[in-house]
C-alpha cells in the first residue's frame, strides 16, 4: 500500500477538493475509548473535509462477524473505505496530526 | 454411600489430550485443559503442524471442535498444506467442527494515533469460538502481532489479557511461537504462558537432521525432562516416547517356532519365546539373513505379521537371494503379512530411524520384527547411542509382545564381542560361526545364551541348501569334532566300518547256520541207528519168547505120549 508520488489527488487536501470520504469507526461497546475517538473524529471531519464525509459506526460487540472483514484486530480502528486504498487508523484517534497524515489529508513527512 | 468426593480422589490437573501420537503418552495425558499451552520452536520445527494436528485431531477423534487463528498463513494455504497429511480440514469445516480464522496483518496499512487496545480480537475470536462450539484455539503465530502494531506496551499488555481471557473462556489453547535468539520467543512471550510451555527443535547433527521436542514446563503435572525425537511424516507428528518406557513387560510364556526345526530342538524344543529378544550374530556370510528369513517365513506362514527392517539389501535382492535357498517370500509380501521397509542407515540420523521404526510398529502391528543388521546402524552414531536407542525399542516392543529378531554383523574370531554390546539386551544369542579346516569353511551354529529354557549346549553345522536351513549333527568322534567333508568322509568311513561289522555278523550267522545243520544230521543218525538196535532187540525177544511156546508144546506132547496116568 505504498503511496506513489505520481497520484495527484494525494497529498493535500486543496488538490482533491471534491473527493468523498467513507469512514467507519469500528468500536467494541460504549467504552471511553470510542467515544473519545468517536469525538475526535468527529472533530477532525468537521473541520477538513465538512459536506463530504460519511461515517459509520461499527459496534463489533453487537456485530462480531464484522471484524473479521475489515480485518480489525485493535479497537477503536477507523477505516478509510473510500477515497481509496484503504488506510487503518487505530487508537483514539488523539493525535490530529497523525490522523490528517492517515487520512492523506496532509502530505507524509517522509 | 458414594458421594461426587470419591468420584474425584484427587484434585488433579486435567488434561486435554491432543491425540498426537506418542505426546500424550510423555506428558501423561495431554496439554492442560482449558489453559494455553505455549509451543516454541524455530522456523520449519513443526509448530503449525502441531497445532493443526491438535485441532484436527480433536475434532475429529475427541468430538472437541476447534478454532485455527493463523496470523501468518492464509487459509488457502492452511488447508491445501494439510490436505497432503491427510487431514480433511475442509470437511471438518463444512461439518462445522473446525473453523479456520486468518488475521491479516499489514503494519504499512495501519496508522496508530493514541490508545487502543486488542478487543477486535477478542471479539473475532470469541466470536468463531461461539461459532463451532469451539473446546481448542490454535493462535499461529501470535507473535505476528508485534510486527503489525507499534506500540509494544499495549501488544503485550494486551497478549497477557488475552491468555487470561482464552482461560476464561475455558478452551485449551495452543499457542505458537517463534524462537528467538538464545531465548525461547523471541518476545519473552513464555513469561505469560505458565502452565506449559514446550520446545520443539530442528538440528543438524553431522549433516543429519533431527527433531527433537522438548517440555521446557509444565506446571502440576511430573514430566520427562528429555528432549524427545519426533517425527513429522505424512500421518502428521510422531514423538517417540522414551521415558513412558519401563522394565514392566509381561513375559509370556507361550513359545514362537524359529522356522527351523533343529533350531527349536535346540532351544528347549519348542523355538523362541514370544516377545523375547533374539540376536544371531556371524561373520560375513554365515547366512544370518538366511536364518532372519525362515523365522519372517514361519511367521508368515501362520497368518502373523512381520516387519522386516533392512538396512543392508534391498527389498528384491532379500527376495531373491532367500530363494535361492528355498525360501519364497513373495506370497507372504503379496498378501501383507510381510513388510520390507529397506533403508540405508545414514539416511537418517539414530533418533529418527528410532522413531520412524516405531511408528511402522505402531501402524503395522506386526507380531515379530526383524532388524537386518543392526551393526549398520553404527554408522549413524557411536556404539553408546546405538545400544540406547536398541535398547528403548527393544524395551517398547517388549511393552507390546512383539518378538525381536536382530543380526549383527561381527569382525573377527572372537565370537562373545558384538560391536554394539547389545548382546546384554537380548534373551536368545545365537552365534553363526566359520569353522575353517582341511581347506574349506563351514559354518557351526551354536545358542550361546537362551534365558529361560533349557538349551542345547551342542554345535550343529549349519547347511545352507536349496531347500532350506538344515542343521546337522557334527562329526564328534576320536578325530575331534568334524564339519563339511572331513565331516563327510568320517561318516563315510564309519559307514564302511559299520557295513564291515554287519557283513562280519552276516558271515558268523552263516557259519552258525550250517554247523547247526551239521549237528542235526548226525543227531538224526543217531537216533535211526538207535531205533534200529531197539528193533532188532524187540526182534530177538519175540523169537525168543516164540521158542518158549514151542518148547512148552512139545514138553506137553511129550507128557501124552508117554501115557502118564
Amino acid at each position: 500500500m505504498a503511496l506513489s508520488g505520481d497520484n495527484p489527488l494525494m497529498g493535500d487536501e486543496e488538490t482533491a477538493p471534491e473527493k468523498h470520504y467513507e469512514l467507519r469507526l469500528y468500536v467494541a461497546g460504549q467504552t471511553p475509548k470510542s467515544m473519545e475517538a468517536f469525538a475526535n473524529l468527529k472533530k477532525i471531519c468537521e473541520e477538513h473535509l465538512k459536506g463530504r464525509y460519511s461515517i459509520e459506526v461499527i459496534d463489533l460487540i453487537e456485530n462480531p462477524k464484522l471484524a473479521k472483514g475489515d480485518q480489525i484486530l485493535a479497537i477503536p480502528t477507523l477505516v478509510r473505505k473510500l477515497p481509496e486504498p484503504i488506510r487503518k487508523i487505530i487508537g483514539t484517534l488523539s493525535d490530529t496530526e497523525r490522523v490528517l497524515i492517515g487520512l492523506d489529508l496532509r502530505p507524509r513527512k517522509s | 454411600m458414594s458421594s461426587s468426593k470419591e468420584s474425584i480422589p484427587l484434585k488433579q490437573l486435567r488434561k486435554t489430550p491432543t491425540g498426537i501420537a506418542g505426546f500424550d503418552e510423555i506428558t501423561g495425558g495431554g496439554v492442560p485443559q482449558g489453559r494455553p499451552t505455549l509451543i516454541c520452536g524455530g522456523p520449519g520445527s513443526g509448530k503449525t503442524l502441531f497445532g493443526m494436528e491438535f485441532l484436527v485431531r480433536g475434532a475429529r477423534d475427541f468430538d472437541e471442535p476447534g478454532i485455527f487463528m493463523s496470523f501468518e498463513e492464509k487459509d488457502n494455504d492452511l488447508v491445501e498444506n494439510f490436505t497432503s497429511l491427510g487431514f480433511d480440514i475442509d470437511g471438518l469445516v463444512t461439518q462445522e467442527k473446525m473453523a479456520i480464522d486468518y488475521v491479516h496483518i499489514e503494519r504499512s496499512e495501519i496508522l496508530e494515533t493514541g490508545e487502543f487496545d486488542l478487543e477486535g480480537l477478542f471479539v473475532r475470536l470469541g466470536f468463531a469460538i461461539d461459532s463451532v462450539g469451539a473446546k481448542r484455539v490454535v493462535l499461529d503465530t501470535i507473535e505476528a502481532l508485534f510486527s503489525g502494531f507499534p506500540n509494544e506496551g499495549i501488544l503485550r499488555a494486551e497478549i497477557r489479557r488475552l491468555f487470561r481471557w482464552l482461560k476464561d473462556q475455558g478452551v485449551t489453547a495452543v499457542i505458537t511461537c517463534e524462537q528467538g535468539k538464545g531465548t525461547l520467543t523471541r518476545h519473552g512471550l513464555e513469561e505469560y504462558v505458565s502452565d506449559c510451555v514446550i520446545f520443539l527443535d530442528h538440528r543438524m547433527i553431522e549433516q543429519v537432521a533431527t527433531r527433537r521436542l522438548r517440555i521446557i514446563k509444565y506446571r502440576g503435572t511430573s514430566h520427562g525432562t528429555n528432549e524427545y525425537p519426533f517425527l513429522i511424516d505424512e500421518g502428521g507428528l510422531y514423538v517417540l516416547p522414551i521415558t513412558s518406557v519401563g522394565l514392566t513387560h509381561e513375559a509370556p510364556t507361550e513359545r514362537i517356532p524359529s522356522g527351523v526345526p533343529r533350531l527349536d530342538t535346540m532351544l528347549g524344543g519348542e523355538g523362541y519365546f514370544r516377545g523375547s529378544s533374539i540376536l544371531i550374530t556371524g561373520t560375513a556370510g554365515t547366512g544370518k539373513t538366511s536364518l532372519a528369513a525362515h523365522f519372517a517365513s514361519s511367521v508368515c506362514s501362520r497368518g502373523e505379521r512381520c516387519l522386516y527392517l533392512a538396512f543392508e539389501e534391498s527389498e528384491s535382492q532379500i527376495v531373491r537371494n532367500m530363494r535361492s535357498i528355498g525360501v519364497d517370500l513373495k506370497p507372504w509380501m503379496d498378501n501383507g503379512l510381510l513388510h520390507f521397509h529397506a533403508t540405508r542407515p545414514t539416511l537418517f540420523g539414530l533418533e529418527m530411524h528410532l522413531v520412524s521404526m516405531n511408528k511402522l510398529v505402531k501402524d503395522f502391528k506386526p507380531a515379530v520384527v526383524i532388524m537386518d543388521p543392526i551393526s549398520n546402524m553404527v554408522s549413524v552414531g557411536s556404539p553408546a547411542e546405538v545400544k540406547s536407542a536398541l535398547m528403548r525399542f527393544i524395551d517398547s516392543l517388549k511393552m507390546e509382545g512383539i518378538t525381536t529378531l536382530f543380526t549383527c554383523l561381527i569382525s573377527g574370531q572372537h565370537q562373545d564381542l558384538t560391536e554394539i554390546g547389545v548382546s546384554s539386551l537380548m534373551d536368545t544369542w545365537i552365534t553363526v560361526q566359520d569353522i575353517e579346516s582341511n581347506g574349506e569353511r563351514n559354518r557351526g551354529l551354536y545358542v550361546i545364551k537362551s534365558r529361560g529354557m533349557a538349551h542345547s549346549n551342542q554345535v550343529r553345522e549349519f547347511v545352507l541348501s536349496s531347500d532350506g536351513v538344515h542343521l546337522v549333527d557334527v562329526y564328534v568322534g576320536a578325530g575331534g569334532v568334524l564339519t563339511g567333508a572331513a565331516r563327510l568322509v568320517q561318516e563315510s568311513k564309519d559307514r564302511q566300518f559299520e557295513k564291515e561289522r554287519e557283513e562280519e555278523i552276516e558271515r558268523k550267522k552263516r557259519e552258525f547256520a550250517s554247523r547247526k545243520l551239521a549237528v542235526e544230521s548226525q543227531v538224526s543218525g543217531l537216533l535211526a541207528e538207535l531205533s534200529a538196535q531197539e528193533k532188532e532187540l524187540e526182534k530177538i525177544a519175540h523169537e525168543e519168547a516164540e521158542r518158549k511156546i514151542m518148547a512148552e508144546r512139545e514138553l506137553a506132547e511129550l507128557a501124552r505120549q508117554r501115557c502118564a496116568d
